[in-house]
């Protein structure tokens, strides 16, 4: 039973990781969002330093949010699409499993990204040096979330035909706490202030979801590709 | 054996004829509460010392901020009935609760900028519990969104279903926000642990109020969901027996004018 229960997360986790790779250009288009947002900040703001600083750690929050945004309605679309997805609902193993290899897959190809450039737009937007090691672990732990919330967005969304639009009106609300103790990570941190009790609620955040998420995409699934 | 009750519950056609029944008791008691209220909390009840007769508008605040968090309980647990145990009737429930409750945040959300601006100086402050009910009306109307997103009706109710069962992960957090960033929103009045830290006599309307919402939620609730029934039950012989009497009518005036 526990072999089943892998293979089905590490099988769908492979192929998703080898259709991103073939498709290299569209997994890349989230990345190159959030870079190119994070250009219209001082252009749209201010270039002093001094006040990009101030907001730094919230605006490359919600671009992160954002471009997480974008790409979580990808996640079952081509599946939908091209049939895979009810071959996935009929396959006898239990659906959550090779849904978190999917969320998993998507959060290697878009939240992980995030995290590791995050640190090059800290610099343009001069963030404080205090706060870049709190914005790479909220961001690990904070994108992980969205990913995970978003599948069940996207799981509810999949076979409409403007789901997109849809998609980011169901799961903006969701995606709120993640925001707030996201930023209040960094900015504790840029503060001077103990920054791991809001990680540490990051954290319990992504405990709760990817132990809730799962099912409740499944059960979406369930219901919305039936139709 | 004496779930008998419960299976009718299901039965949208039981709801209906019954449901008329309690609407000719609820509808009086229930304008009756809700008029006594306001006249007790607007007239009767004392100025308060700082805010002087603005504060009252507390008696429309509070208890639309109660419900508005109520309704969604309520909404959420109807879904939750509906996909447990594949009942039509509660579903119908759900889909009629999104828009009772969103307006009642809405309300909640205006009262409150109003009664913002005298005393606070300001209509808007991005203090949490503000932002939770802002949150709160987003989510209604994400439900809302996803239920006239689906054109078959089974898929709609489910889906909403669903996802207002995940929404109510927020709701807890609406809760604790109060505890989290307080700011400028002062803390809750009412603590049913506590003694109110309000003066019995501006306490005692303010009650009222709240049960008088109450009902008034229920008859709402009832009446949407019947002309809910109607609507979905509309090819269904009973509904066509129940319409048509009044069809009938109609012919025979028009005949009399001729």
């Amino acid at each position: 039973m526990a072999n089943s229960l892998n293979s089905g997360f590490l099988a769908w986790l492979r192929r998703d990781l080898l259709l991103a790779y073939r498709r290299r250009g569209e997994a890349a288009s989230p990345l190159v969002f959030f870079v190119m947002v994070s250009t219209l900040i001082p252009l749209g703001l201010t270039p002093e330093s001094a006040r990009l600083a101030e907001v730094a750690a919230g605006m490359i929050w919600v671009m992160a949010l954002l471009a997480t945004l974008l790409s979580v309605d990808g996640l079952f679309a081509s599946d939908y699409q091209d049939g895979s997805l009810e071959q996935l609902l009929i396959t006898p193993q239990l659906l959550p499993m090779p849904l978190l290899g999917k969320i998993t897959a998507h959060w290697l190809t878009t939240g992980l990204p995030l995290t590791l450039v995050s640190p090059l737009l800290g610099l343009m937007l001069s963030l404080p040096a205090s706060g870049y090691l709190p914005m790479i672990c909220s961001l690990a732990l904070g994108t992980a979330c969205l990913s995970l919330t978003g599948a069940v967005g996207a799981a509810l969304t999949v076979s409409l035909r403007k789901g997109g639009l849809l998609l980011s009106l169901l799961v903006m609300p969701l995606y709120m706490p993640v925001i707030i103790f996201g930023t209040a990570t960094v900015t504790y941190a840029i503060d001077g202030l103990n920054w791991l009790p809001p990680l540490a609620i990051l954290g319990a955040l992504f405990a709760a979801s990817i132990a809730l998420c799962p099912l409740a995409a499944a059960g979406a699934l369930r219901i919305t590709s039936a139709n | 054996m004496s779930w008998q009750w419960f299976h009718r519950l299901g039965s949208p056609r039981w709801f209906y004829h019954n449901s008329a029944r309690w609407l000719a008791w609820l509808c009086p008691i229930a304008a009756v509460v809700v008029l006594g209220g306001l006249v007790w909390g607007l007239a009767i009840a004392p100025e308060d010392a700082k805010q002087g007769n603005s504060f009252r508008i507390i008696y429309l605040h509070v208890p639309a901020s109660f419900l508005a968090l109520a309704g969604y309980y309520i909404m959420a647990i109807a879904g939750a009935v509906g996909l447990i145990w594949k009942m039509k009737l509660s579903y119908m429930v759900m889909k009629s609760a999104a828009p009772i409750g969103a307006a009642l945040t809405f309300i909640a959300l205006f009262s409150g900028a109003i009664w913002g601006k005298p005393t606070w100086g300001t209509y808007w402050v991005w203090d949490a519990r503000i932002t939770s009910m802002l949150i709160l009306l987003f989510l209604y109307l994400g439900v809302m969104a996803l239920q006239y997103a689906y054109h078959s009706i089974d898929a709609a109710s489910k889906a909403s279903a669903i996802l207002a069962l995940v929404g109510t992960v927020n709701i807890p957090i609406i809760y604790k926000s109060v505890d989290w960033w307080y700011t400028l929103h002062q803390p809750a009045t009412i603590k049913f642990t506590s003694a109110p830290s309000m003066h019995p006599d501006m306490f005692q309307p303010l009650l009222v109020m709240i049960i008088g919402f109450y009902l008034f939620y229920a008859v709402a609730l009832i009446l949407h969901t019947r002309s809910e029934i109607l609507r979905r039950e509309r090819k269904t012989s009973w509904v066509r027996e129940l319409l048509k009497p009044k069809q009938e009518f109609k012919a025979d005036k028009q005949v009399g004018k001729r």
